[in-house]
């Protein structure tokens, strides 16, 4: 395909670019300065990542000891936020935790002026040694399987040559040597299924990209990701921009695609800013823009800024935004990858696809297609939330299942409660009960247990959460999401939520349940895209699992977990309550509580608004504060007539 | 606690004048418009364009923005108020987004967003009178292992509680007297 002397430029530019990188690199690693590493990425940076490195920076000059700052972004551990990695020469690179600033002045002192590496910091080693256990040793480091976000949180994503040193680009430069058809079989071979959601075998895209008479085509990387509760697209393009751009040229390349598109939410803004460096950088370098390394490929860049629409993360909904109008689907086919973009053939990938590309071309097909399960092989990604003791994110093989990941690897529910039900895959997966904690994560497990992959979004739930409740917050999202075009969907998950609204609120009829599930099915089959087919999925998944939990709303006006407010009362123990304790008026926001004739405190239950901030602030030796449902069972106290007004 | 905040309409400082304000906001849309392609392609970078330097996009934006493009004005409202992104009033000075994604929402970030409602006297979506503070839900911010959360202008606050959220406003308010007291010490002392 490629004329020969082609290949030998490309292999010399990339030669160049390469031993530069791997300069930089070693001067970096043999300096004889200790190294900070500090997540930024949003989740660090929310968490205090800039304080902290102010601390770290203000402590060196301080005490007058040079050290290399370099900021890196997320490696995942979102419960350990902010998180540094420090190197101090003579011992292993160390893993520090929740690095507040007073520790960061603490770790200047101790660890790299007097020597102690203060064990009471850290969270372990990043290497096996002698001294320091090692973070390996820690089921959420030694389970986890890491190709996509192998590199977060190791690299420094706003340079660009720290990329090209752990391997970046060398894909795409073998590739320009080779046939796309070559690169088409090799994906196919693989067996990369889609990691949008819907896990459409990425090569068969590819191929019917590639087959599209046209002489323009674009490739478009799907990072609108609107599911709340899921970041891992944002993760990913904050620590790692290139393997994504990377991935895309490869498609671009293999389809013959020379426009790329990528479509992010304005909502990170720290991941456009991030990205558009990137672009800026790999085409300074020449792996994007006019003449890739010196080939005939080209492929010019842009990005795209959602606009915060759920709905867009559908295809035709993101070509409509893209094209200047209301995010709305249209029907299939044609399939994008026919007609999407400006009537052009198109092909749309996940950020977590085009990830998987760079990987995938460097190690070989067979290597990706040994990990995880043979219907869907490769990784999942796994923004963890919610009631659990380590959240963050978590790639593991697929066929993993979901007790090694919430219980093992994520380290259980905290404060001793008992797991109730964990919510995959977002406003369109479900809630799946104790009993599925044995299914494997692959797409048709999932499918078949009535969640599905989805974006990747895993919420954690324990006994304290409602199910109806539950359902309820994911139908008012996707109520207001809806984008209006079919009547099945615009007007059946509103009447969803009216109905959801009323059991919640204790107003629940007999054959709510059962007009609940007729509207779900309907809703399902009269929808065209995805969000409306499967809006309901929360709705049918609970009503499956816990319908127990529906029928005492309705019934008996009661909420088992207490978390339907208007179900629920707080009220003070009085035998429990302790003479002369203030702790709970203060913390109450309307002034609802009151001294009673005794001395005590009770709740005026016509002002609580059950944010249940008393219950917090009540001691834990009185623990006083109780919670019922239905509310009448909370005993009545009178506020005595002086203390009234 | 409605009251309470309310006195402080009186307050309202005299000097930002909306009409030149909404002048000065169209004069610099006219100028940046030029750089824009007109087809419809361009229309969702211009109102972002417009809402990032403006924080809102005005009637009179609008109406700029449908003449470059040619479109009609319901047009650019229809795409416009179809995207969550966009808003069309003015945030307050303290812009206040609360999370109620998913984890937020398990993790009680309804009530937050109630005790804001409560404390500012505004509902979801509305500004406080004297322009300080404006609410606004939001549905994930990407900080959910810091469940719940607000973020109060550029700062994000995690493990939000019904106290913290009474804290933060507290605050503010001591840092404007503090400020207005620094500044009558201020005038006074120039003679």
């Amino acid at each position: 395909m490629m004329p020969e002397s082609h290949d030998k430029d490309v292999d010399q530019a990339f030669h160049a670019i390469l031993e530069e990188a791997t300069r930089r690199r070693r001067e970096f690693k043999e300096s004889a300065l200790p190294k900070i590493h500090i997540g930024m990425a949003t989740c660090g940076i929310a968490s205090g990542a800039l304080e902290t490195q102010s601390a770290f920076e203000a402590a060196l000059a301080e005490r007058g000891i040079s050290a290399l700052i370099h900021p890196m972004g997320c490696i995942g551990h979102c419960y350990a936020e902010p998180v540094v990695i420090v190197e101090n020469p003579g011992f292993p690179p160390i893993l520090y935790y929740k690095v507040t600033p007073g520790k960061a002045r603490m770790i200047v002192k101790s660890y790299l002026e007097e020597g102690d590496p203060l064990f009471e910091y850290l969270l372990g080693a990043m290497e096996e040694n002698e001294l320091i256990p090692s973070v390996a040793d820690f089921p959420r480091f030694n389970q986890e399987k890491r190709v996509v976000t192998e590199k977060c949180g190791l690299i420094d994503p706003e340079d660009i040559y720290d990329y090209i040193a752990e391997g970046g680009y060398a894909a795409l430069a073998k590739a320009l040597g080779q046939a796309p058809e070559q690169i088409i079989r090799e994906i196919i071979d693989s067996g990369l299924r889609g990691r949008g959601g819907a896990g459409f075998p990425t090569g068969q895209k590819w191929v019917l990209a590639k087959k599209a008479g046209s002489a323009e085509k674009i490739v478009i990387c799907n990072a609108d990701e609107g599911d709340p509760g899921a970041y891992m697209d944002r993760t990913i393009l904050e620590s790692n921009p290139h393997q994504v751009l990377e991935g895309m040229a490869l498609c671009a390349y293999a389809v013959g695609a020379r426009e790329g598109i990528i479509y992010v939410r304005a909502e990170y803004p720290l991941a456009v800013k991030i990205l558009t460096r990137a672009i800026a950088q790999a085409k300074e370098l020449g792996f994007l823009g006019k003449n890739i390394l010196g080939s005939p490929f080209d492929l010019e860049m842009e990005l795209f800024q959602g606009s915060g629409a759920f709905v867009c993360g559908e295809e035709t909904a993101l070509i409509q935004s893209i094209e200047g109008n209301r995010g709305m689907p249209r029907h299939r086919p044609p399939y994008p990858v026919e007609k999407g973009l400006r009537g052009l053939p198109t092909v749309i990938n996940n950020v977590k696809t085009f990830a998987s590309i760079p990987a995938v071309l460097t190690r070989g097909a067979s290597w990706y297609k040994n990990i995880g399960t043979e219907k869907s092989p490769g990784t999942a990604i796994f923004s963890v939330v919610g009631n659990v003791v380590h959240p963050g994110l978590v790639e593991v093989p697929t066929g993993v299942t979901l007790k090694t990941l919430i219980l093992g690897i994520c380290g259980g529910i905290p404060n001793k409660k008992r797991f109730k039900a964990v919510q995959i895959g977002g406003p369109s997966g479900g809630c799946l009960p104790e009993d599925f904690l044995a299914t494997p994560i692959d797409f048709d497990s999932l499918t078949e247990a009535g969640a599905m992959m989805g974006s990747g979004g895993m919420v954690v739930m324990d006994e304290d959460t409602c199910m109806v409740d539950v359902a309820l917050y994911f139908l008012d999202f996707t109520q207001k999401e809806s984008c209006g075009k079919c009547t099945f969907c615009r007007i059946g998950t509103f009447h969803l939520l009216r109905i959801l609204e009323r059991i919640t609120h204790g107003e629940g009829r007999e054959g709510d349940l059962e007009q609940l599930e007729q509207l779900s099915v309907r809703i399902k089959e009269g929808s065209l895209c995805g969000l409306g087919k499967t809006a309901p999925n929360p709705v049918l998944t609970s009503l499956r699992y816990f319908r127990e939990e529906y029928e005492a709303h309705i019934k008996e006006k009661r909420c088992p977990s207490c978390m339907c407010r208007a179900l629920t009362a707080y009220y003070i123990d009085l035998e429990k309550c302790s003479r002369g304790c203030d702790a709970c008026v203060g913390s109450c926001p309307v002034e609802a509580i009151f001294t009673t004739e005794d001395r005590k405190k009770a709740v005026d239950q016509t002002l609580c608004v059950k944010c249940g901030e008393c219950m917090v602030a009540c001691p834990v030796e009185y623990s006083a504060v109780k919670r019922v449902s239905p509310p009448h069972l909370a005993p009545v106290i009178e506020r005595p007539q002086e203390n009234q007004g | 606690m409605r009251e309470s905040y309310g006195l402080q309409l009186e307050e309202k400082s005299m000097n930002d004048d909306p009409a030149s304000e909404i002048e000065a906001i169209v004069q610099d849309v006219t100028g940046r418009l030029r750089d824009f392609e007109k087809e419809k392609g361009s229309l969702i970078p211009i109102l972002q364009m417009i809402q990032q330097s403006h924080a809102y996009l005005p009637h009179e934006a609008i109406q700029l923005v449908a003449d470059h493009l040619e479109l009609a004005p319901c047009e650019v409202y229809g795409v416009a108020t179809f995207y969550n992104q966009f808003r069309f009033h003015p945030p307050g000075k303290h812009p206040i987004k609360v999370c109620l994604g998913t984890a937020c929402h398990v993790r009680g970030g309804g009530i937050i967003l109630e005790n804001f409602e409560r404390k500012l006297g505004i509902k979801d979506g509305e500004t406080t009178a004297d322009k300080e503070f404006s609410i606004e839900r939001v549905a994930c911010v990407g900080c959910c292992a810091l469940a719940p959360v607000a973020v109060v202008g550029e700062q994000v606050h995690g493990h939000m509680a019904p106290s913290k959220v009474e804290g933060l406003i507290l605050g503010f308010e001591i840092d404007k007297q503090k400020k207005k007291r620094e500044k009558d010490e201020h005038d006074a002392g120039i003679p």
